[in-house]
């Protein structure tokens, strides 16, 4: 079987070249037979198939939709953990103060892989401030309550040390706190202001007040839940409800969905790297692990131009199986 | 002179004057890469023969199921189906055809792995595919974002971790709800649909990969072949 | 409206309720979903199958 030259006209470089013929490259032009094939009709039917199935899917499985959480529920379930959180957002030691960018300048708190960093380059974008966001500036919005008001005056008049040195100390006695009847028992004390702080805090979150400061701090309509959501996340009483149904990152929490429900099984690839070192361990493992997603993806776009890697359908002779009609009829009408 | 405006007039291309407009120019390239009997053929070479085959038009069904009922709950909005059976139904919908989706997309992707379907000119139907792809995979993640529920507030607390570490968080900011919906439902589809539509009519410009040559045969010595005309012929050999 | 959501609601619940606990497999360091397990065994058969099951034209097959 000789190839046809070509006698295209249009300017063609591949054509004009001589260039050997490659397998995995190249392919003969077809010039045997052709059935009636009615695409419209396929579609139609595809569809049809594909709308039934959807249903019927739909009829039996239904779809899951579990409660949100809001700063409320949060500190009505489990205050304690809502006053521990409370308190590292206002020394500056949760996991938002410490995240950098895009919401804050922390040093050295920007993934990178050397010297690339993107993360830092971009910079913070999202500034949160989680001692004014999360508590002062909630607190200052509370009508009638000359106590809070003074413990925050009194908060922000002093020193920083003396500032440090009261939340350490409240930090370290609501590890001991217990809820009573929802309210937040916390073991006296030197924190100063402190505790009467984050006590107003807490009846303010309990109250669903909070969670309306959080999100129309800037304006009426809000649609950005950056800010309540972060807080949320720094806590354990979320990260708790996620590993109950199996969506940690450690679990390939990824790929699940609540319940008994399919999730993206797509993300099947992204998720295994997060559990294999050193990404599982490092600092920068998120960045380590696009990067790579990055490239495998690019591979995955570039099989044709990629020697080796484009012959594996050929050596793996699948495709006899495919075209088996298409090689019995060649066998068949042949001479030999 | 009277002009007969009830006779059909010539077609312009015909007229020299009107071959320099960029108008008659577009229409010929486009006529030229996909004749009517190309975009729309009614037979295929007797080699598409596969069950196989079907996966790639169960794909574009389904997505457009999942258009359909996407449609339907920007009708009512996104706090919808919290509160309405109805709407809670079309959400089911929604969620089981992008499951479907993705299901026959794979399968679409082994089959067209397994056939080197790349072959003959056909490599950027295979990117444009891998890149529909990705993008579908973007797309359902802002559609899981854009639950309003407990499953959006962990994956957007976790995700935005992966995507800050980029730098892409600066712009594309997962625990923003608004944004996230905006990109779900008018961006990514938009993209979505291009590439798409795109990705088909390569392959209706290119016609369906030939199988490989039967084992055995010796290769064509000469140089490579390119696709050139693909009119499908109407006699059966 | 609210009778016919209400039917709607009756007839679209769900048959089977997915929302219960979890099950999951753990294979060495492989830990997925029951449901992922499967939807991802049913991809794997359903291409299997696409790719022997005969596909008969309309027209009768082989010439």
């Amino acid at each position: 079987m000789t190839a046809a030259t070509d006698t295209s006209t249009k300017t063609d470089m591949s054509a004009k070249k001589a260039r050997r013929f490659k397998p995995d490259r190249d392919v003969e032009e077809w010039h045997g037979g052709y059935l009636p094939y009615d695409l419209v009709k396929e579609f139609i039917i595809a569809f049809l198939v594909v709308a039934v199935l959807v249903v019927g899917l739909a009829v039996i499985f239904s779809s899951p939709d579990e409660t949100p959480v809001t700063v409320k529920s949060w500190s009505t379930s489990d205050p304690v953990d809502f006053a521990q959180t409370a308190i590292t957002e206002l020394d500056g030691t949760s996991g938002t103060a410490t995240y950098g960018p895009p919401y804050n300048a922390t040093t050295g708190a920007s993934q990178s892989i050397g010297p690339f960093s993107p993360e830092s380059w971009l910079g913070v974008h999202h500034p949160i401030n989680t001692a004014n966001d999360y508590v002062i500036d909630p607190l200052k919005t509370l009508p009638n309550q000359p106590g809070v008001a003074a413990a925050v005056a009194e908060y922000n008049g002093a020193s920083s040390e003396q500032q440090a040195a009261w939340t350490a100390a409240y930090e370290k006695a609501v590890a001991n706190a217990t809820a009573k009847n929802g309210v937040l028992q916390v073991p006296k004390g030197d924190y100063g202001p402190v505790g009467t702080m984050i006590g107003a805090l807490t009846s303010m979150a309990r109250s669903g007040a909070l969670d309306g400061a959080l999100l129309s701090s800037r304006q009426f309509y809000g649609t950005d839940y950056t800010k309540p959501l972060l807080f949320i996340a720094d806590g354990a009483y979320l990260a708790n409800l996620a590993q109950n149904q199996h969506l940690s990152g450690d679990q390939w929490g990824m790929m699940n969905e609540t319940g008994n429900y399919p999730g993206q099984a797509w993300l099947w690839l992204y998720t295994l790297w997060y559990q294999v070192p050193p990404m599982n361990s490092s600092s920068s493992g998120d960045l380590q692990v696009w990067a790579i997603m990055m490239v495998l993806t690019l591979l995955l776009a570039l099989v044709p131009f990629i020697p080796g890697l484009r012959s594996i359908p050929r050596w793996s002779r699948v495709y006899r199986l495919i075209w088996r009609q298409h090689y019995r009829d060649l066998a068949g009408a042949s001479p030999t | 002179m009277t002009i007969d405006t009830d006779a059909p007039t010539k077609v312009a291309a015909d007229l020299p004057q009107d071959a320099g407009q960029l108008s008659a120019k577009l229409r010929h390239a486009a006529v030229e890469a996909l004749p009517p009997e190309r975009l729309m053929p009614d037979r295929q070479p007797t080699y598409v023969a596969s069950w196989i085959y079907v996966f790639g038009v169960l794909t574009v069904s389904a997505l457009a199921v999942v258009i359909l009922t996407g449609v339907v709950l920007a009708i009512f909005g996104p706090a919808w189906w919290h509160v309405s059976p109805t709407g809670h139904f079309v959400n089911s919908l929604h969620l089981w055809s992008v499951e479907v989706f993705f299901f026959a997309m794979v399968i679409h992707l082994w089959g067209k792995f397994f056939m080197a379907a790349w072959r003959g000119r056909r490599r950027a139907t295979w990117v444009t595919g891998v890149v529909a792809f990705v993008v579908s995979v973007g797309t359902a993640f802002t559609g899981y974002l854009s639950q309003q529920n407990f499953d959006s507030q962990w994956i957007s607390t976790q995700a935005k971790d992966g995507i800050n570490s980029t730098g892409a968080g600066a712009i594309f900011n997962v625990t923003n709800f608004g944004q996230m919906l905006m990109w779900h439902i008018v961006l990514l589809p938009l993209a979505v649909g291009l590439i798409v539509g795109g990705h088909v009519l390569l392959v209706r410009r290119r016609g369906v990969v030939p199988p490989f040559a039967p084992p055995g045969d010796a290769p064509p010595d000469v140089k490579a072949v390119p696709v050139a005309d693909l009119t499908p012929k109407g006699d059966d050999r | 409206m609210q009778t016919v959501s209400a039917v709607m609601g009756v007839l679209f619940g769900s048959l089977v309720d997915l929302n219960g606990p979890g099950h999951y497999v753990h294979w060495g360091f492989i830990q997925m979903s029951v449901a992922n397990v499967v939807l991802i065994g049913l991809m794997v058969v359903t291409f299997v199958a696409a790719i022997l099951i005969p596909f008969r034209r309309h027209g009768g097959g082989s010439r």
